[in-house]
């Protein structure tokens, strides 16, 4: 039973999204929340991440926006005095420091009891050395490693358990720091990254090549156990389960195999002492049915988010009631609501998870998978097939795939090393082999993928090939069904049948395939996911569509009450939980109104994908074709295209030609804000400014519309060869460089240039209109100068250092532009202003990345509000504005350069940031300060390295430097920049870039022994993309956990925030006490 | 493939593709919600007469392991000498199969066996309409041959008698402890369960008066079919009991013909429980247990003797998953603590019943 004793509880949260610890957490802390209020308990939730949904107004009772650190914990501990607080939901964040305030005594001596599972039990977990010996004592085989902690052990050990070996960092999350060594110069390498991280590295004898299995388990206190989920890696051991293709549940193992992990699963877990929810990973012989147990998690983790949503058993939900004291079988199944919650979900379906990547991104970034995790984002496809589930979901990461084939030819030179060294690309590669006639067994033996996979990868493309034998015409309607059956698109079957050259046009080509195959009545049928196979009768909304069935689980009433939302996707750099966020908002606007929401959305890790948020969930592609599916079986009376993010945007064009009502801005004004022609003809028209931009198709036009402008400019190609997508150039030299690496100039695929305005500020609004009235609005400031992207910048609002003239203007032109495209609904706006000209950059006909931030400083729900006025409610100005504000919120983006080996943690005109957080002061130092302590920077104890960048940015810091000495820190410079502050009368070490011999001090070696606190390091320009003195000071930085800021304009600032603020000055108060 | 059509009683059709022995078949059609364990749950002879359905959509995944035997007689991978069922019935038949331990294929064995064997069925559609109208009885009819129409019954057939051993077979002879096991369809397993805790297991056929042999403890195994046409088995438990204390387990078949000896009655379920997740709770007590299930008969535990009382209870609909007499060490269960397949988590059971012949 209930322990009643608890009446009011602290949930940590984990803070920023970074790669390894993302969304899912968002998801499991709203579960655990809700479990908890459900209960009538007083909810208390740390979490600086302001684009969540839990940190939404209702989800918890006081919500707290400061860092998930000790301190921090502590005072809010001091403060509202739980009873009780919950580890498990926040990931390794979280748990870290629920470990270090249980070790510090923090707990006991406030009293707080930790539920569910005890620390002792996370510690067994998280110690290796701890973990083996607690699994020794029940005779269950881990992976024979040795703890070590220092080099010389660590090549001891590695030596003795025989190379090749795998290295990890204790105590770290996602495989941070964690890499495979075949030779001793590699464990070098390696172990040296790891103890930057950790006091303890282990050394394991690898595995690689055998399966990797992982159980989802459950205990309550009364030792009942169940494992929800299991799940199979296609990919072998040896890529991070994160970065790893899963499918659920395992395809490969017979019963025995099966029960046998099972039964360890449980035995661990009762070992243990587990109280809630836990994962247990596996690495699995397949050549007999030798183990090794990898590792248990002992808390929510991302797998347990997949398995939710794979299942439809809601266990961060279970597992807070659990903590609450609760049995099992006191518990309803939340899907059935007659069946018990004690009881293992049978599948009826396959589910297959599939990483995103966005390594693109990233210059110079190390594009092979290993064992360290590198995907932002994953998405999940439901299929009654194996290949149905991966060709959706392949379509599903967004990467302009069609699916499994059909897709642009990929260009690899030598295919058995693109097989044998798996990148993000690997899955393609195969696909190409497959197509030039590599037989299953040779691909097994360069992949060691399981050859069952791989026949069933090989059997798609037997459909291909034998669709590719026939025309339109000659298809028979067995051939295509089995297409669509096994996950074809109309899409890929027209482009495989030829239609793509005959009409010259792929979009008149997938409606020709639609149009047969519906006259032959070949049509999507709606699944539940009912945890139980349809054993006993489901009322459940959570629903998927496939061509493998002869009748819908559900009947449409076609009453025009349905309101479709269209979600966000996979979760990329610049897409991700604020999106989440505004369909989350946008559903239960439509809910409170009366209409039945409809989600569209595949993306596992989020809240909208909880069937529990809105009144029908499909759990399926966001393609025009899926869509279009949707909306002929619901008949809605509307789609909501402008809470998703760019996916639905894009589609708006394609169902307004469709005739489907969509709701908001009309998609003729919506193409009119994203052609760049039109949008700037009608700037042009109303008088308003922008950078001066051309659409260009030869080296010639570009050198000539250079002329006319003048460097620097902003190139943009709209066809990417390689990495970057777009940059700055501040000379010939730059530009020749970029645009040969970068972009294919032609007739077909034009570059946009533009002028680039140096040392301009840059602003953001986010407003509703309704109508073309502008009814509420949100004006922010950069901190940094334009330059760096917007997804990238430190944000504040209301703008603390904006004229009011500036801001008069911004409004104006936003009115004029809401007035002209007729917005209905949300939108964003970015400007550039130096002194008080203001210049348009961008306008979206959406909801942008920073409407949760804003909307939770001013407390007024844009979204809401916008969501009222696409449904035709009559809606109220607000009577509040910015001007009210006596408090001020910083936005600051969370990187995760550690995660990405290689690449230049330098900042540009690309997005490269993984997360943001969002905090509030009563001034701009303090909100920066807990916003930047909050995405990892610390405040440094004593030395700091400088390097200032060129001469602007010299001049840039000298305060902030002059204000460091004042303040008693050390500094070390570099070369010009130590010239420059002794210039200056500012006392400093002189220290030797990498490239420079002598007898000063190094500067990589006092980042290696940990001299230096922080490092300012401000690259020159924007484009060297060569190995330099900069990329090595910084590639050390992030390698050894060092904070490192690239910017001036932030450093300054931050800088003055934690020379005049003191830690014990920032104020503890909850978001409803500004 | 030939193409090929499941007909209910009701009328409702499923059409697909036949992957097995091309032979057309009749039979109850049953489902069974488990996501693995094909080799393991078409040689239960408690599928006998069935057609099985599985929902779980992709079969064939792993091939078909060897007949080996191992020493003891018992065969190493499957749970009898031959597949039971009169055929299986699934959605995505996996023509390849990859397993270090497989021979063949699925199809190969079903052909070998003479099973037919169906895909390409919507069976999520299919276990709903089972579910909605109960199990009936099914035909799969070869669309090129309509004339051929086979024909079964279900009802009233003495299926255990069937499939029960017609001989005496004794396993680990000499052992310590000596076990009468009533062979009404018993798994292998069960048999393995006994020996590997050091008992000799005497496997009578299911009508045999073991009373006058020399035994330590009695077993009951499952089997298929209804256990009112068992009446004989029934008898003989109630002479056991009646002459001595020595203790009495039972499994599925077992649970429901020592129900019938303790007076209780039988009826059948609307569709049965055929799965590996059907979660129990021990009576009286806080202990649950997930576990694995294969019957289409349930014990009314109302019309229990007074001297009997539930040791299990299903937690989903609450029918009866074991009972135990009061004082003497009788018990049984439902469900399968021997699991092949489904999980191992109860097998507990088999412990029990050894320390209650000590």
């Amino acid at each position: 039973m209930k322990d009643e004793n608890i009446k009011k509880v602290l949930l940590l949260g984990s803070g920023a999204l970074k790669i390894g610890e993302a969304g899912e957490f968002d998801y499991s802390g709203s579960q655990a929340l809700k479990a908890l209020r459900e209960e009538g308990i007083e909810t208390v939730l740390i979490n600086p991440n302001i684009a969540t949904v839990q940190t939404s107004e209702g989800v918890a009772d006081q919500i707290y926006f400061l860092p998930v650190q000790p301190y921090f914990v502590e005072e809010v501990i001091k403060k509202e005095r739980p009873d009780g607080i919950l580890l498990s939901f926040g990931g390794q964040t979280a748990l870290n420091c629920g470990v270090e305030l249980y070790r510090n005594g923090i707990l006991d001596k406030y009293n707080v009891r930790v539920l569910g599972t005890p620390v002792q039990a996370i510690i067994d977990t998280e110690d290796r050395e701890l973990f083996v010996e607690k699994l020794d004592e029940i005779g269950v085989k881990t992976i024979k490693s040795e703890a070590c902690e220092n080099m010389e052990q660590a090549r001891k050990a590695a030596a003795e358990l025989g190379y090749p070996v795998i290295i990890r960092a204790a105590y770290a999350l996602g495989g941070l720091g964690s890499g495979f060594a075949d030779n001793e110069e590699e464990l070098v390498k390696i172990a040296e990254k790891a103890f930057s991280f950790s006091p303890q590295v282990l050394v394991e004898k690898s595995l690689k090549g055998w399966k990797e299995i992982e159980y989802e388990v459950v205990r309550d206190r009364y030792d009942n156990c169940i494992t929800v989920c299991n799940m199979e890696n296609f990919d072998p051991l040896g890529i991070h389960t994160g970065e790893s293709i899963v499918i659920a549940p395992s395809q490969t193992l017979t019963n025995s195999e099966y029960h046998k992990l099972r039964a360890l699963a449980i035995k661990i877990i009762r070992h243990i002492g587990i109280v809630g929810e836990c994962n247990v990973q596996y690495a699995f012989d397949p050549q007999s049915e030798d183990y090794r147990v990898i590792e248990v998690n002992a808390r929510l983790s991302r797998s347990s988010a997949l398995a939710s949503k794979a299942t439809g058993y809601p266990l961060a939900f279970v597992a807070a009631k659990l903590g609450m004291g609760y049995g099992l079988f006191e518990l309803k199944n939340s899907v059935t609501k007659t069946t018990s919650a004690f009881f293992e979900p049978a599948l009826d379906y396959v589910v297959c998870k599939i990483p995103r990547w966005d390594l693109s991104k990233f210059r110079g970034v190390d594009k092979e998978l290993g064992s360290s995790m590198k995907s932002v984002g994953e998405v999940m496809a439901i299929g009654r097939n194996f290949e149905e589930a991966i060709q959706k979901g392949l379509r599903m990461i967004g990467q302009g795939m069609h699916g499994f084939v059909e897709n642009k030819e990929l260009e690899i030179d030598d295919i058995d090393a693109a097989l044998r060294e798996p990148t993000d690309k690997r899955v393609f590669v195969i696909s190409k082999a497959m197509h030039k006639g590599y037989t299953v067994d040779q691909i097994h033996e360069l992949t060691k993928i399981d050859k069952w996979f791989l026949e069933k990868l090989q059997h798609i493309i037997d459909i291909d090939e034998a669709m590719k034998k026939c025309n339109i015409n000659t298809l028979d309607k067995e051939l295509l069904r089995t297409a669509k059956v096994y996950g074809f698109t109309d899409f890929q079957i027209a482009r495989a049948v030829g239609l793509e050259d005959e009409l010259k046009s792929m979009r008149k080509a997938s409606l020709v395939v639609r149009n047969r195959r519906k006259n032959y009545g070949i049509l999507p049928v709606v699944k539940q996911i009912d945890t139980l196979a349809a054993e006993y009768p489901a009322q459940t909304n959570y629903l998927y569509v496939t061509y493998a069935g002869v009748k819908s689980d559900i009947t449409f009433e076609n009453d025009k009450r349905s309101i479709i939302v269209l979600g966000s996707g996979a979760y990329r750099i610049g897409s991700s939980v604020e999106f989440d966020w505004c369909g989350v908002q946008a559903l239960n606007t439509i809910r409170k109104e009366g209409y039945r929401s409809v989600m569209i959305n595949y993306n596992p890790e989020t809240v909208s994908t909880d069937y529990d948020m809105c009144d029908r969930l499909y759990f399926d592609e966001l393609t025009f074709e899926r869509v279009m599916d949707i909306i002929d079986l619901e008949q809605p009376n509307g789609v909501i295209v402008s809470t998703g993010g760019q996916i639905p945007n894009n589609l708006a064009v394609l169902l307004d030609e469709q005739h489907v009502p969509i709701l908001g801005t009309k998609a003729q004004d919506i193409d009119n804000a994203e052609d760049r022609a039109k949008f700037s003809q009608m700037l042009t028209n109303n008088g308003i400014n922008q950078p001066e931009w051309s659409a260009l198709t030869s080296m010639e036009d570009i050198d000539r519309f250079i002329e006319r402008v003048g460097f620097p400019v902003l190139v943009r190609p709209s066809y990417v060869l390689s990495g970057a997508a777009m940059n700055v150039c501040s000379n010939e030299d730059e530009l020749k460089r970029f645009l040969q690496l970068a972009a294919n100039v032609s007739e077909d695929h034009p570059v946009v240039v533009s002028k680039f305005i140096e040392h301009a500020k840059e602003i953001e609004m986010d407003a509703v209109a309704k109508n073309g009235e502008v009814i509420a609005y949100a004006i922010s400031e950069h901190i940094e100068f334009a330059g760096v992207h917007s997804g990238d910048a430190t944000i504040q609002f209301p703008p603390q250092k904006l004229y009011v003239e500036t801001v008069r203007r911004c409004k104006r032109v936003g009115r004029q532009i809401a007035k002209e495209l007729h917005i209905n609904g949300p939108f964003n706006i970015q400007f550039m202003a130096r002194d008080n000209d203001i210049l348009v950059i961008e306008c979206n006909l959406r909801a942008s990345r920073s409407f949760p931030f804003v909307s939770k400083v001013l407390k007024i729900n844009l979204i809401e509000l916008a969501t009222r006025v696409m449904l035709g409610l009559p809606v109220e100005k607000p009577s509040k504005n910015l001007f009210d504000l006596d408090y001020v919120g910083i936005k600051a983006s969370q990187f995760s350069f550690n995660r990405l080996q290689k690449a230049d943690p330098v900042l540009g005109v690309d997005m490269s940031s993984t997360g943001e957080v969002g905090c509030l002061g009563d001034d701009t130092n303090t909100a920066l300060l807990k916003s930047m302590l909050s995405v990892g920077h610390r405040i440094p104890k004593k030395n700091i390295l400088l390097s200032t960048g060129g001469a602007k940015q010299k001049v840039a810091m000298l305060d902030a430097a002059k204000m460091l000495i004042d303040h008693g820190y050390n500094l070390y410079a570099t070369g010009g920049t130590s010239k420059f502050l002794t210039e200056n009368g500012i006392q400093n070490t002189h220290v030797l870039w990498p490239s420079e011999e002598g007898d000063e001090p190094k500067a990589l070696d006092l980042l290696h022994n940990h001299t230096i606190d922080m490092v300012v390091n401000i690259p020159k320009n924007l484009t060297s993309s060569e190995l330099t003195n900069g990329y090595k000071i910084r590639r050390a930085a992030i390698d050894l956990n060092v904070p490192l800021i690239t910017n001036a304009r932030l450093a300054s600032a931050f800088i003055y925030a934690f020379c005049t603020t003191k830690l014990e000055d920032i104020g503890i108060k909850a978001w409803g006490e500004y | 493939m030939r193409n090929v059509t499941l007909v209910l009683e009701d009328g409702t059709k499923f059409h697909g593709k036949s992957f097995g022995y091309e032979a057309p078949v009749a039979g109850e059609v049953v489902f069974n919600t488990a996501m693995m364990g094909y080799p393991e749950s078409l040689t239960d002879p408690s599928y006998a007469g069935q057609l099985m359905t599985l929902t779980y959509p992709l079969v064939g995944n792993y091939g078909v392991p060897p007949f080996t035997t191992e020493e003891n007689g018992l065969p190493t991978f499957m749970e009898s000498d031959k597949i039971y069922a009169s055929a299986i019935i699934v959605a995505d038949y996996s023509e390849q199969y990859c397993h270090w331990n497989a021979v063949e294929s699925l199809a190969e064995w079903l052909k070998r066996e003479h099973v037919p064997g169906i895909t390409g069925i919507d069976t999520r559609e299919l276990t709903k309409v089972l579910r909605e109208h109960g199990v009936m009885m099914g035909k799969i009819i070869f669309d090129d041959e309509p004339e051929n129409v086979p024909t079964a019954e279900y009802a009233g057939v003495n299926f255990v008698d069937k499939v029960s051993c017609k001989e005496i077979i004794r396993y680990n002879e000499g052992a310590k402890k000596k076990v009468v096991l009533v062979d009404c369809g018993v798994k292998a397993n069960i048999i393995r369960c006994l020996i590997n805790r050091g008992c000799e297991v005497i496997r009578v056929p299911w009508n045999y008066d073991y009373t006058d042999m020399e035994f330590d403890g009695l077993f009951l195994a499952n089997g298929p079919g209804d256990p009112d046409m068992c009446e004989a088995a029934v008898k003989i438990i109630q002479k056991q009991m009646s002459l001595s204390d020595k203790p009495i387990c039972g499994i599925c078949m077992g649970n429901q013909l020592l129900a019938k000896a303790a007076g209780a009655h039988i009826y059948k379920l609307k569709y049965g429980h055929r799965s590996h997740n059907q979660p129990v709770r021990m009576v009286g007590t806080e202990k649950c247990f997930v576990t694995s299930q294969n019957h289409g008969y349930a014990v009314d535990a109302k019309t229990l003797g007074a001297d009997w009382e539930e040791l299990f209870v299903n937690m989903n609909d609450g029918s009866n998953e074991g009972i135990r007499h009061k004082s003497k060490p009788w018990f049984s269960s439902q469900f399968h603590p021997e699991a092949c397949s489904g999980p191992v988590d109860t097998e507990f059971m088999f412990d029990k019943f050894v320390e209650a012949m000590n």
